[in-house]
């Protein structure tokens, strides 16, 4: 009866390990059951029928049915965490585009400039990955026909990734409730064969995220200190994405897009070794998109210079 | 000569002013209090599901507003949560058995033991206040920022109201602990207790670790909600995923302070019904420590999608997985005790056995759950919804009133009418399959919980669901009916009209005010000395 479809690589994988826990489970509830039937019928009140003598084998019977559920258990177990270490590490070819949540929409912004309220295309057999944050509450991006569901916080990035394998036009639901129209946030994915989305990149480009990012860049003034012939003594920021910071406290981090997002709201949580924490937190004054395309100028920084490292 | 004339008044006859009741110290009419108290919330909470059966019959919101349906499933989760589930069992079975079970007169505090039942009193008057001005629309869950910073509701009243009633759950827990170490009869030793006296031993232990989590996390809440205090909000510099962890560090501990109980329940039952000690005495009583304490470790599965690390998805995956062994152990033993037995079919051995069917439904979709990479895509949606409502309602609403049902005679002194109450039973089993097992289909294809309004093509599902909803809401009622009949007419029940073994059936029924009228003992034979046939 099952109506929903297997469109992603995830999909099939799981669909068997979920009908595989079917099937053992009604091995389980049907074991029992008729356990249960032939005991209720056999030893009934007003029966004659033996009933004198005591298990002597207790505690070898216990010892089977603690230890062999448990060897099951630990088996589903491995298998579940195979699939979930997959699902938690995207490729690195993977095409990202990032999403706002607010009560109660969806924003999506491709790397190309291209913006979208509540519908999100993408190609069948390229890897995605989302890279969310929410601007006021706890949403989540919840894609049944792609078996893949992420929360998205305010404060922080989250992702989650998929290979789409069947075009079509699939629901997306806001999973984790949001207030009165939480039922409403809902949006469509779209997917297309590649070359139906290099079409609809190239119609729907606008100035390309990074590009309003650097526009973004000038007009909040970051250039004025952190430009390399500025007089203030703050971080190159030129190839900064994805090198490790020493941080004063003598931690070490990767300047990933938490970082970065993390770097504009709040500079003093993780202040670079060797700078005084004297940068203004923009957290009020900037919105969770602008920061995405800030975010997005700034892993091309340099690139032209310092091709050294890749773009996840 | 007549001995009944000597024999002290029965605790229901000493006294009949209304001041006799709310100023007793009786752990039996303090039981009494709990279950009307709890009853009245049972039926509140159960016209707010009804409701939400109504507007889900379509997938149009046409029944009520967004903001009217997101209320009206809050205050269905806290009133059945902390109003009915949690207190149920330990605060009306509990408080009457416990004492007689291990043969004292009372419990260790009995001022303490009506204390509680005033403070469970005066947080459900907060509740309803609540409820009168307006209600709350942030989930039983008040996952923040949303609660804090966000809902325009009456969050902090239900906050008040809930961290009032944790002060019941704490102080009786204290209780009991107190009572089973000190107040065992001469020869009640340990593994003697009834696996009942175990289960409420274990979940006290829980309720008094875990709650004071419980009222720390809502003070925050208030905090920051009053104060604008940055604990869990990060425009405040806060952390909502803290928020998360301190919620289920006792929530997760509470689905046990639940389902614990009523697994001592259905021990009792199922062995008093097939005349024969339980299988496996000592693994029962394992198996339910063993459930109190991993109880504790498992918090993070219900955070698997919330942006928690992949390596904490994967030591809380096994650890819940873990958890899961002792319940199967004891599924295994109830039906090993069946073997050789004497197995009469009253009402309470239906609502034993349909105890076991839905709860091994419940924990096996859980198993589902537990598995981190399966949970990505059914957490959040109704497969969710119905798993913890076949071990909630499934599980501890059916071995409540299996219970209720096999010590009415000893509570009251009255028989009531089998054949209405196992129809009851048979009704409430189908009702509640029909009800949710829909659910998880509708969870499985991906209808996403908590929504007033949803795509068409879950319409027929929730149509079988609304409909056994019904037939569930009717075979709840019933009940009131034959037992209110069975306090007039029904048959004198005499002490152990069950020919069941426990010191609680040793003594009249209904029992004196102390009720024993000399100090029972106890030998060798244990809990359940059933002689073989």
């Amino acid at each position: 009866m099952s109506f929903l479809p297997r469109a992603s690589t995830f999909a099939g994988h799981l669909d068997a390990m979920f009908y595989t826990m079917v099937g053992l489970s009604a091995v389980v509830v049907l074991g029992v059951f008729i356990t249960m039937l032939v005991f209720a019928v056999r030893f009934r009140r007003g029966r004659h029928v033996d009933r004198s003598g005591e298990s002597h084998r207790e505690m070898g019977i216990e010892l089977a049915w603690t230890l062999v559920p448990f060897a099951l258990f630990v088996g589903i177990f491995a298998w579940s965490i195979v699939l979930w270490v997959d699902m938690r590490t995207p490729p690195s070819d993977a095409a990202t585009v990032y999403v706002v949540g607010k009560q109660w929409m969806w924003e999506f912004e491709h790397p190309g400039g291209q913006r979208e309220i509540d519908t999100l295309h993408v190609a069948s057999g390229q890897p995605v990955r989302l890279v969310m944050t929410s601007q006021d509450v706890i949403h989540d991006v919840f894609v049944p026909a792609f078996r893949v569901k992420q929360d998205v916080l305010p404060g922080r990035y989250t992702d989650l990734w998929f290979i789409p394998t069947r075009t079509g036009t699939y629901d997306l639901f806001c999973a984790e409730f949001c207030g009165t129209d939480h039922s409403r946030m809902r949006g469509t994915v779209v997917v297309e064969t590649p070359a139906d989305h290099a079409r609809w990149l190239a119609t729907h480009a606008s100035a390309s995220l990074a590009a309003r990012g650097k526009l973004l860049f000038t007009r909040f003034g970051c250039a004025g200190c952190h430009d390399p012939v500025s007089a203030v003594h703050a971080p190159r920021l030129d190839g900064l994405y994805g090198s490790t910071v020493p941080l004063a406290d003598g931690r070490q981090v990767v300047a990933d897009e938490r970082y970065l997002h993390d770097a504009i709201v709040l500079p003093a949580s993780e202040v670079a070794a060797g700078y005084e924490p004297v940068m203004p937190s923009y957290k009020d004054r900037i919105g969770e998109s602008d920061i995405l395309a800030l975010v997005a100028y700034l892993k091309i920084r340099g690139q032209d210079r310092e091709t050294s490292h890749e773009p996840r | 000569m007549n001995l009944a004339e000597h024999a002290p008044p029965s605790y229901l006859a000493d006294g009949v002013t209304l001041r006799s009741w709310l100023f007793t110290h009786d752990h039996k009419r303090i039981a009494i209090l709990y279950a009307l108290a709890i009853t009245f919330f049972f039926f509140l909470g159960g016209v707010a599901a009804a409701l939400m059966r109504l507007e889900l019959a379509t997938p149009a919101g046409d029944v009520m507003s967004a903001e009217t349906y997101n209320k009206t499933f809050t205050f269905h989760g806290v009133v059945m949560v902390w109003f009915f589930l949690i207190p149920s069992i330990p605060n009306t079975l509990g408080n009457f058995l416990l004492p007689l079970m291990i043969g004292a007169r009372d419990v260790a505090f009995p001022r303490l033991n009506l204390f509680s039942w005033y403070l469970y009193m005066a947080g459900g008057l907060f509740t309803i206040a609540c409820l009168l001005l307006g209600g709350v629309d942030t989930g039983w869950t008040f996952y923040t920022p949303f609660s804090t910073m966000f809902s325009n509701s009456h969050v902090l009243l239900t906050v008040v109201g809930v961290f009032i009633v944790g002060f019941s759950s704490i102080l009786t827990g204290l209780n009991f602990i107190v009572t089973i170490h000190t107040m065992r009869t001469e020869g009640m030793t340990w593994f003697r207790l009834p696996l009942f006296v175990w289960s409420m031993y274990g979940v006290s232990l829980v309720m008094m670790l875990a709650t004071p989590v419980l009222a720390m996390t809502l003070a925050l809440i208030a905090a920051e909600r009053l104060f604008g205090v940055g604990i869990f909000d990060p425009a405040l510099g806060g952390d909502p995923l803290l928020f998360q962890h301190f919620f289920w560090f006792y929530s997760h501990p509470a689905v046990y302070i639940m389902v614990l109980p009523s697994m001592g329940v259905v021990s009792e039952l199922i062995t008093a019904s097939v005349r024969r000690r339980i299988f496996g005495y000592r693994f029962m009583v394992y198996s339910i420590i063993g459930i109190a304490v991993v109880g504790f470790l498992v918090w993070g599965h219900h955070m698997f999608v919330a942006g928690q690390s992949m390596y904490a998805g994967i030591v809380f995956s096994i650890l819940s997985f873990v958890v899961a062994v002792p319940s199967a152990v004891k599924v295994f033993n109830w039906t090993a005790t069946l073997y050789k037995g004497d197995i009469a079919f009253g009402a309470p051995m239906i609502y034993a056995l349909g105890f076991v069917g839905l709860f091994m439904l419940g924990g096996l979709t859980g198993l589902f759950l537990a598995a981190v990479a399966l949970d990505v895509n059914l957490t959040d949606t109704y497969f969710v919804v119905a798993h913890f409502h076949y071990i909630m309602v499934g599980g501890a609403v059916m071995a409540y009133l299996g219970g209720i049902h096999f010590w009415w005679p000893k509570i009251t002194g009255r028989i009531y009418s089998e054949a209405w109450a196992r129809f009851a039973a048979i009704l409430m089993f189908l009702g509640f399959n029909l009800t949710f097992f829909p659910q998880f289909l509708a969870g499985a294809e991906g209808m996403p919980r908590r929504y007033h309004e949803y795509p068409a093509e879950f319409g027929l599902l929730n149509v079988l669901s609304s409909a056994g909803s019904v037939l569930l809401a009717s075979a709840y009622l019933l009940p009131i009916g034959y037992f209110l009949w069975s306090l007039r007419h029904g048959e004198r029940a005499g002490p152990d009209p069950w020919g069941a073994k426990g010191l609680e059936w040793e003594t009249d029924s209904p029992p004196p005010t102390h009720n024993f009228t000399r100090p029972p003992q106890v030998d060798e034979n244990g809990p359940y000395a059933y002689a073989p046939p």
